[in-house]
């Protein structure tokens, strides 16, 4: 069998005995800067076959549950994805594109697999379903504000979904598993980007300092709402699901505290907002973000693109 | 001036020096090999080139827009992350091309610079609105794909720098046409009101797209000079013919039709002609007199400039850093 | 100077290697008499904030070689390491990224040089191809 791209290395197929061809043939004659492969991973087409297979069938629980990640990152990769060709630096708007990239992907096989449940396709849920009926929690719907209220946004949630990936990967639930083993990589790689920002603009001049601070009391409202526990997550723990959202805490306030001191910073003292976004109430902003990305969907009922 | 190592810098030579420099550079180009930043080249090539690899970059950025412009409204996920993901590597494109310029001794802030204060060009294309999402399929195929048919010969551009650039990017770009050609294939597959749509949006960009390969030969004083110095390979008209024949198979297959009919192969030239196009328009496009052309140099300034604090804040944090090691080392 | 690959033109001439002696740049010699990490500071500009240059260099897989892929802008090399793996191997072209600041790297002065690079032509017996009294012997 061959897998795309592993194909032209050469070190596989160099034989021994014959030394003229392993000279040629190993090596560096092979070292170039630009070969491409796709690289095997996960998809979110994957999980579509496999439900529309019956290969994986969440229980309703599991669905509701990959439906709320799945429109967290969902949300969240419609915000980033306004910042490419916006963005402060050539370099961070690729920087910013690959992080929307990784949380699309994530949403694309959260709500394929929630959508096991009730015969529905990604995209009947992202584009087909009201406000109330998304599940996203309100730090995801944010504006992007500056960007340090961006990095503010994502730090929270970079070092918020590691913490959940990571623990969901051993989740009795295989697909919901697997999607957190891709996942956790991904964000992973996003709690760094999001460090470095922190350390860089809240030790970088006066104004990012202050806009940095800003930042961070600007969002940490709705850091709260990431732990609260409910009688899905409950029963989800239970059964070996998923984690109680609470139990993230401690690990959460650990980090983001270890980078806050380190750019010399404070937790933000501020008072955390109600929440509500796992029952379908939402801050005001989500209305409009959804009204943008449904239009077009929407104007073409039944329409394949 | 930073990275002198790698950069071309113009040498103050004697008049013997110089012509036995012209004289490799002459020969570098009868073999067809290449130039590097640290080989002497005339001032003249270097200043096109200068030119020309700028403007390329700029309008892989300014490209950006269009297109990005739909990003939100993108009618399925995975159309949502096909065209996320091609908008991004626009901006590679255009990085890889402003750090080719860089080695001729230009910084990338002042090539951006330039380009916001309106004194610098690029591909005037990018000043048509993109209005439906076909414009997303057309776009691809139409503009992406003449791109595509511009830049495989400017893989071997005579300067290393830019020729590696291409290199990569054509890569990159292998995907950006047949996404394009996809979505209107799903298009004129769906609904009539789709068709339709895919239709105009085909309407709308193919002249444009036959006027990226720029004026017809006899208008186009500089081709010349470029061809000699290896930087062009193929003349603007002939580019434009070979596109044309590639487009006339192409449509067929996505069941619509090019708003010529005055397409043809020219049995006796063995070249695709095509209908008359508005130079006039062209020309006032270029000049900043185009549907979008404000609101695209608007757009590039909001970015830049709202992005100043940021990249202030980075460098400040370096300094500050190499400082600390400095002290702590002493 | 002298083209590469000509025999009319005499390698070298003395004139020529004083002339390349004064281009060795100070940001040479600075870096490599410091055992030490070289410590680079922002270029400066017009722009405060604009960013230094970088190279990137990338290894495709385990076994080869870094390669140069390419440029970037970064303030630093934390940075410069995010940006190019952002930017150098989105399509799985990398295991492992160098970066560089471009005024680090010390430039043979130019690239086709004839005194810095013929020597070793001619030098046939450098090749297991002169020896051919010896072809047709297995295992040799
Ligand atoms: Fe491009
Ligand atoms: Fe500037
Ligand atoms: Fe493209």
């Amino acid at each position: 069998m061959s897998t795309p791209g592993t194909n032209t290395d050469a070190t596989e197929t160099t034989g021994h005995g014959d030394i003229s061809t392993g000279v040629a043939g190993s090596g560096d004659s092979n070292a170039s800067a630009t070969r491409i492969t796709p690289g095997n991973a996960l998809r979110p087409e994957d999980i579509a076959l496999e439900v529309r297979t019956g290969l994986a069938e969440p229980t309703e629980d599991v669905a509701e549950y990959a439906l709320r990640l799945g429109d967290d990152a969902l949300i969240l990769a419609q915000r980033l994805g306004h910042w490419i060709s916006r963005a402060p630096e050539l370099e961070e708007d690729v920087a910013l594109g690959n992080i929307a990239l990784d949380q699309l992907g994530h949403a694309r096989s959260f709500l394929s697999y929630a959508g096991g449940a009730w015969d529905k396709t990604e995209d009947d849920l992202a584009y087909f379903r009201r406000e109330h009926e998304f599940r996203s929690v309100q730090l995801f719907e944010q504006p992007n504000g500056d960007f340090a209220v961006t990095i503010a946004r994502q730090f929270i949630v970079s070092y918020y979904q590691f913490e959940l990936y990571r623990r969901l990967t051993e989740s009795k639930d295989a697909t919901l598993a697997a999607i957190a083993a891709k996942a956790v990589k991904e964000v992973d790689y996003h709690r760094d980007h999001s460090a470095q920002w922190i350390l860089r603009l809240a030790g970088g001049t006066e104004e990012s300092r202050t806009r940095m601070i800003h930042g961070l009391r600007l969002m940490w409202p709705y850091v709260n709402e990431l732990f609260q526990d409910d009688d899905l997550t409950n029963r989800l723990a239970e059964a070996g699901a998923a984690v109680a959202p609470s139990t993230l805490r401690e690990d959460f306030d650990r980090l983001t505290g270890d980078v806050l001191k380190e750019a010399e910073l404070e937790v933000p003292d501020v008072p955390a907002a109600p929440g509500g976004g796992r029952f379908g109430k939402h801050s005001e902003h989500l209305g409009y973000i959804l009204a943008e990305m449904q239009v077009l969907a929407r104007e073409y009922p039944g329409a394949k693109w | 001036m930073a990275a002198q190592n790698l950069q071309s810098v113009p040498a103050e030579l004697s008049p013997e020096e110089e012509a036995e420099a012209q004289a490799h550079f002459d020969r570098v180009m009868a073999e067809d090999s290449r130039i590097e930043p640290k080989d002497w080249m005339p001032a003249a090539y270097r200043k096109t080139l200068l030119r020309q690899i700028s403007q390329h970059a700029h309008s892989e950025i300014i490209g950006m827009q269009p297109e990005a412009n739909w990003i939100s409204r993108a009618p399925s996920l995975k159309r949502k992350a096909i065209l996320m993901a091609k908008v991004q590597d626009e901006a590679g494109h255009g990085l890889y091309l402003y750090s080719a310029a860089e080695t001729l001794g230009q910084t990338r802030d002042k090539m951006m610079d330039d380009l916001i204060a309106g004194k610098a060009r690029y591909s005037s294309i990018f000043n048509y609105p993109a209005l439906t999402w076909a414009d997303m399929g057309a776009i691809g195929w139409l503009v992406d794909g003449a791109a595509i048919c511009n830049q495989v010969p400017l893989c071997r551009a005579s300067y290393g720098p830019y020729g590696r650039a291409m290199v990569r990017i054509c890569k990159e770009e292998s995907f950006h046409q047949r996404q394009g050609f996809e979505i209107l294939l799903e298009l004129s597959n769906g609904t009539p009101e789709q068709k339709q749509m895919a239709q105009d949006a085909v309407n709308r960009w193919y002249a444009p797209a036959l006027m990226m390969f720029g004026p017809p030969d006899d208008d186009s004083p500089n081709s010349k000079q470029s061809m000699a110095w290896n930087i062009k390979r193929f003349s603007n008209d002939e580019l434009r013919s070979r596109f044309v024949g590639m487009m006339v198979e192409q449509v067929r297959v996505l069941g619509l039709t090019l708003p010529d009919d005055q397409v043809r192969f020219n049995e006796d030239t063995r070249k695709w002609e095509h209908g008359p196009l508005d130079w006039h328009e062209f020309q006032e496009v270029l000049a900043g007199r185009g549907p979008c052309n404000a609101q695209r140099l608007e757009r590039r300034r909001a970015a830049h400039d709202d992005g100043a604090w940021v990249r202030e804040a980075a460098a400040a944090y370096a300094a500050k850093q190499s400082k600390k090691t400095k002290e702590y080392a002493a | 100077m002298s083209p590469h690959g000509n025999p009319e033109v005499p390698a070298s001439s003395a004139t020529e290697i004083n002339r390349d002696a004064q281009k060795v740049s100070p940001a040479v010699v600075s870096t490599s008499s410091t055992n030490d990490r070289p410590v680079v500071e922002p270029v400066e500009t017009h722009d405060r904030g604009a960013w230094g240059l970088w190279e990137v260099f990338v290894r495709s897989s385990r076994g080869l070689s870094h390669v140069h892929a390419g440029s970037l802008h970064a303030p630093d090399a934390a940075m410069a390491l995010r940006n190019a793996r952002d930017l150098y191997t989105r399509r799985n072209e990398g295991v492992s990224i160098w970066v560089v600041p471009a005024e680090a790297i010390a430039a043979s002065d130019p690239d086709a040089k004839g005194s810095f690079f013929e020597s070793p032509q001619g030098k046939d017996y450098r090749h297991a191809t002169y020896y051919t009294k010896s072809e047709g012997v297995k295992h040799l």
